[in-house]
């Protein structure tokens, strides 16, 4: 019981040093909330114009999906963050005090839960802007949210053991582009998954992306008269996309852990 | 207290198959300061590495403050401050939110950590400075907080490693002057370098490294004298003249000639000194051999070391030049005599 207290007491240090960070370089900042915005505006005219989505409007529904995909560019953040302590050789000062040994990636990854809150919130007042609205009751629209947040949490560990393991900052940012892309394009974030052709509908209907898109959806009320999915995943979004998130915390908190007191520059 | 701060017995480390550190012996007794000298590559960082638990060793023993490094990481830890190449400060942090989150990293508490920053930026000369992100320091100032985040906890071992690697001459000093006062404090400190003159300088007992080995051991006087005694260096007016003034010299030195053409430079260890210098002008005058400059010196560790290295490099493909205990035996004085220009 100590340890995990102090785990969290010196994550709650190292949290705090990422929080001023973000606050000394305002370049941060302003790429946490510029993309977010971009994104929801390049979607929202670009495609929003000229798709059409029978039975819902689709500058609505896509909301979500830019929602699904912004938080995983954001827990990429998490890595790149990580990359960048250990070339400069901060991993290597952290490991040499006697901290609790998750303390980096407990502090790395809660700061970014913050991180990435920043860039929800900026999200929803652009797409309340391009005419997205909830369409619930508030309780509801905080399953939303919240389901965001735990989502994107769960990727931050991901992008954490992958960010350990690269050796340069630029290796995770192509590392990262090379999984977000097809992770968060083959998936219902932007297009219905039913009208998929054969194995990228397999993969999109299973995708954890597109039942944690469905599930904000269902929960900002953005479904419209969509034909109801004809897959579990895509029926139970909430219950499928929890699956996911405690699947990948159980593998990746230890792995992340594991690789954090392996990782060391090398001269 | 135990009596020797830092010990390792026949430390190995392989990177795949380049073997970082073959069977390293260290021992640092408490209240001294050990210099770890080596080029680039010669395995000091690695082995600052293990020393700091920042690495796991593939055999051999390693203790600091008496604990197994290995078993007892944590504990270690706690009494370890580590410094230079392989610990960083975070740039985006002002120098007392640095030291202020290395102080609650260790558990000091609060308002220990905050008095405890604020105290070492005045003793650190960085109070003006403290409140300013660290990205805004020179170099020197940098180092210096670097160095006074390892010492938050005041640590009972301290590892500095190649900590002046890059400064300028004037923060170097200082730097050596900080470090100086450390040990006149009493702490324990394993400092790695690639200066000569710093392990001079700062270091009781030196022991000088090559491909991950001991290659000499012993206080700065003790290598110097390996290498003769004192070392009468000419500079030539005349090309055409190297050869002949090699000839004087060699027949009036105890050791080697060492000759860099380009400069017409040469160099030899005498035994008595000023005597020697005599009879070389003399000779040279009588052989017409202008000279520009003519000294007499004392060794460097310089001396030391090329010898040293230059040696190991050429015995590598035959037997190694050292004993177990990590001393170097008698190959380095065959190998001179090859130098000697007869």
């Amino acid at each position: 019981m100590r340890r995990v207290v102090l785990a969290f007491a010196d994550g709650a240090v190292v949290a705090k040093r990422n929080l001023i960070k973000i606050k000394r370089v305002p370049d941060i900042l302003i790429f946490t909330t510029m993309s977010p915005i971009m994104f929801v505006l390049l979607f929202g005219f670009v495609f929003g114009s000229s798709i059409h989505v029978p039975g819902v409007n689709y500058r609505e529904y896509l909301i979500a999906g830019v929602f699904a995909q912004t938080v995983i560019f954001g827990a990429g953040f998490t890595g790149s963050g990580l990359a960048e302590d250990m070339t400069k050789g901060i991993i290597d000062r952290f490991r040499s005090l006697p901290m609790a040994r998750s303390a980096v990636l407990i502090g790395r990854t809660g700061s970014d839960v913050l991180y990435n809150s920043i860039s929800i919130l900026v999200m929803s007042l652009t797409g309340l802007i391009v005419g997205w609205r909830i369409r619930t009751s508030p309780q509801q629209a905080i399953t939303g949210f919240l389901i965001l947040l735990l989502f994107s949490y769960a990727i931050s560990w991901v992008m954490a053991y992958v960010g350990l393991k690269v050796s340069s900052v630029q290796v995770f940012q192509n590392a990262s582009f090379m999984f977000i892309f097809p992770v968060t394009f083959i998936a219902n974030t932007f297009v219905r998954s039913d009208l998929l052709p054969g194995p990228l509908r397999v993969f999109a209907d299973w995708n954890p992306v597109s039942s944690v898109a469905q599930a904000v959806r269902e929960a900002f009320g953005n479904t419209g008269s969509l034909p109801q999915p004809q897959v579990w995943s895509l029926r139970n979004p909430l219950a499928y996309s929890l699956i996911w998130v405690v699947v990948i915390l159980i593998v990746f908190v230890p792995l992340s852990i594991r690789q954090y007191n392996q990782s060391s520059k090398r001269d | 207290m135990v009596s020797n701060m830092i010990r390792t017995e026949g430390l190995v480390k392989r990177y795949g198959k380049v073997i970082a550190l073959d069977g390293l012996d260290l021992v640092v007794p408490t209240g001294t300061i050990l210099g770890l000298l080596g080029p680039n590559g010669a395995g000091k960082t690695t082995a600052v590495r293990i020393l700091t638990t920042l690495l796991e060793p593939d055999e051999g023993l390693v203790e600091v403050a008496g604990l197994d490094v290995r078993s007892h990481p944590n504990q270690v830890r706690e009494r370890i401050g580590l410094s230079g190449q392989s610990a960083a400060v975070d740039e985006y942090l002002t120098g007392y939110e640095n030291l202020e989150m290395v102080g609650r990293l260790y558990h000091l508490g609060r308002r220990e950590s905050r008095a405890r920053a604020r105290e070492l930026l005045d003793g650190f000369q960085l109070s003006d400075a403290g409140d300013r992100p660290s990205r805004t320091y020179s170099g020197g100032m940098r180092r210096r907080l670097d160095l006074a985040a390892a010492l938050v906890a005041r640590p009972d071992v301290i590892f500095l490693d190649e900590p002046t690697t890059g400064l300028d001459p004037r923060s170097r000093v200082q730097m050596w002057e900080t470090i100086e006062e450390l040990v006149r404090a009493g702490s324990t400190v394993l400092l790695t370098t690639q200066y000569m003159d710093e392990a001079d300088r700062l270091a009781e007992d030196i022991v000088v490294v090559d491909k991950g080995r001991i290659i000499a051991h012993g206080t700065s006087d003790d290598l110097k004298l390996q290498v003769g005694g004192e070392r009468i260096e000419t500079v030539l007016a005349n090309p055409d003249d190297v050869a002949p003034a090699q000839t004087i010299l060699a027949r009036l030195s105890v050791g080697e000639v060492r000759i860099d053409e380009q400069s017409r430079r040469l160099t030899a260890a005498v035994t008595d000194g000023t005597e020697v210098l005599r009879q070389v002008l003399q000779r040279f005058a009588d052989a017409n051999i202008a000279v520009v400059d003519v000294g007499l010196r004392r060794p460097t560790l310089d001396d030391v070391f090329l010898m040293l290295t230059g040696h190991v490099a050429e015995e590598a493909n035959g037997t190694t030049g050292e004993n177990s205990d990590g001393r170097p035996d008698s190959h380095p004085r065959d190998g001179r005599q090859k130098e000697v220009v007869r």
